[in-house]
């Protein structure tokens, strides 16, 4: 049996858990804590540790997705995370420009663990005030050969997408 | 007067309990098996435990309890100097201060002497007046409280390695599709155990990479298993000759092969 493992990155409130969850076989095993915080208070629940889904491929192969909490608190498992992974995922809030500079630094981070290929996902694409992906590539100055896709994370079919279009660039750098 | 006998007719906890209550200084030694361990006491209160084939000396115990990483202290002159020396010179060269020092003797005291809690056979013998060597770190510890959680400790100790006996098998996540994952909480530590999971890598391993004593590596293993997150299988050497690299980054190639197998199912998905 084999296993690898893809990483779900991005700041807070990006769509991670609901990535995971919208394709995930098991329900996904997260840690949510309700947000105490009243700085925070846009959403009800927030990921202190992690989220973890798993698609078995066959007999012999099995992916596991593992979402990073959102905070900059729990960064230090963020590298621990990253060792070995196939891939990542940088998830970010079309509607919320104010959290661009986060998911660069993110992104940045990530790069620095490892060599890994990754894709930028524009999500939330079906909210009206939506960042189109060609604009939020030159907000977070994404080079060109990285992938920028549109995303909406509550949906399956589009969650497909994404982890289709970074296993298409993993296909490329991938041995015989 | 050295007092001396069997570990079967008077148990540690009663010993502790004499020590205390006579406010004895001296030296317990015990043997069990091919171990031994020497307790040391000042006016009835623990101040250092020796335990054979532990870390040697502090800089090895910092690195043990994660406190400095090996990088750190290969960068150390490594020649043989005291306890006390070490002490001066990490804390000269910034890498930690004397209160982080002080609480991590502090904690591997008390780690050490509780395991000795499981020792029901062997022998004892208590020396008064023999204090530990000159050049070791001490600290004061109540011995009610060593007493308290070390019992308490046993009891669980007991359950556990009668779960998990073998700290060499290895872990991976559960794959029977039938097992449904209740939503559960991981802590920090569970949460490392759990990303560091490879049938390759042996219980005793993932507990070393994340300084994790036995006890605290059983308790997390015992807790996944039960959550029905991992299961146990025997460690499968890995596939490659060479070692895993230290400085880690690169990822291993990936087959084309496995990267169209996953391509497949998920657009079946
Ligand atoms: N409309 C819309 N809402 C989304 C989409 N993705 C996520 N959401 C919502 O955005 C909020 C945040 O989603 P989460 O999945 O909790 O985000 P997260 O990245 O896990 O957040 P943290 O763990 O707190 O960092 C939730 O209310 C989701 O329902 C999307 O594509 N479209
Ligand atoms: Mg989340």
């Amino acid at each position: 049996m084999q296993t690898v493992k893809i990483v779900v990155t991005g700041p807070f409130n990006a769509g991670k858990t609901a990535f995971i969850g919208a394709i995930s076989e098991i329900e996904v095993v997260s840690t949510e804590r309700r947000i105490t915080d009243h700085s925070q208070s846009t959403k009800e629940q927030t990921t202190v540790a992690m989220d973890f889904g798993r698609i078995t491929v066959d007999d012999g192969l099995v992916l596991y997705l593992f979402g990073t909490p959102g905070q900059r608190r729990f960064d230090f498992m963020w590298e621990i995370l990253s060792e070995g992974m196939l891939g990542f995922i940088v998830l970010v809030d079309s509607v919320a420009p104010e959290t661009f500079h986060e998911a660069r630094g993110i992104l940045d981070l990530f790069k620095n663990y490892s060599p890994a290929c990754y894709v930028v996902a524009a999500n939330k694409q079906d909210l009206k005030d939506a960042w189109p992906p060609q604009d939020l590539r030159i907000a977070l100055k994404i080079d060109s050969d990285v992938k920028v896709v549109p995303c909406v994370a509550t949906d399956k079919e589009s969650v497909k997408r994404v982890l289709l279009e970074l296993l298409y660039s993993i296909l490329e750098t991938a041995e015989e | 007067m050295a007092l001396r006998g069997n570990l079967r007719d008077f148990s540690l906890t009663q010993l502790l309990n004499l020590v205390n209550l006579a406010k004895k200084t001296g030296a317990l030694t015990l043997g069990e098996g091919n171990s031994q361990a020497t307790v040391y006491f000042r006016e009835g209160m623990l101040v250092h435990v020796f335990l054979d084939g532990q870390a040697s000396n502090l800089c090895n115990l910092l690195e043990r309890v994660g406190k400095i990483n090996e990088a750190q202290s290969r960068l150390l002159p490594q020649e043989a100097r005291s306890d006390k020396e070490w002490g001066l010179l990490l804390i000269n060269t910034g890498l930690i201060n004397r209160a982080d020092i002080i609480e991590a003797v502090r904690r591997h005291t008390l780690e050490t002497a509780y395991r000795l809690f499981t020792w029901t056979e062997g022998s004892f013998l208590f020396e008064p007046n023999v204090l530990p060597p000159d050049d070791k770190i001490t600290v004061l510890l109540h011995l009610e409280n060593v007493i308290l959680e070390g019992s308490r400790r046993v009891g669980e100790w007991k359950r556990l390695e009668k779960e998990l006996p073998d700290l060499g098998m290895a872990l991976r996540f559960t794959t029977r599709p039938e097992v449904r994952l209740k939503r559960i909480t991981l802590s920090p530590d569970e949460w490392r155990v759990v990303s560091s999971i490879d049938p390759s890598r042996s219980i005793q391993e993932i507990a070393q990479a994340h300084s994790l004593t036995d006890s605290q590596i059983r308790k997390i293993v015992y807790g996944l298993l039960s959550a029905g997150l991992v299961e146990l299988v025997p460690r499968v050497k890995p596939i490659s000759a060479a070692p895993p690299p230290k400085e880690k980054v690169a990822p291993a190639p990936v087959r084309k092969g496995i990267i169209l197998r996953l391509i497949d199912r998920i657009r079946r998905l």
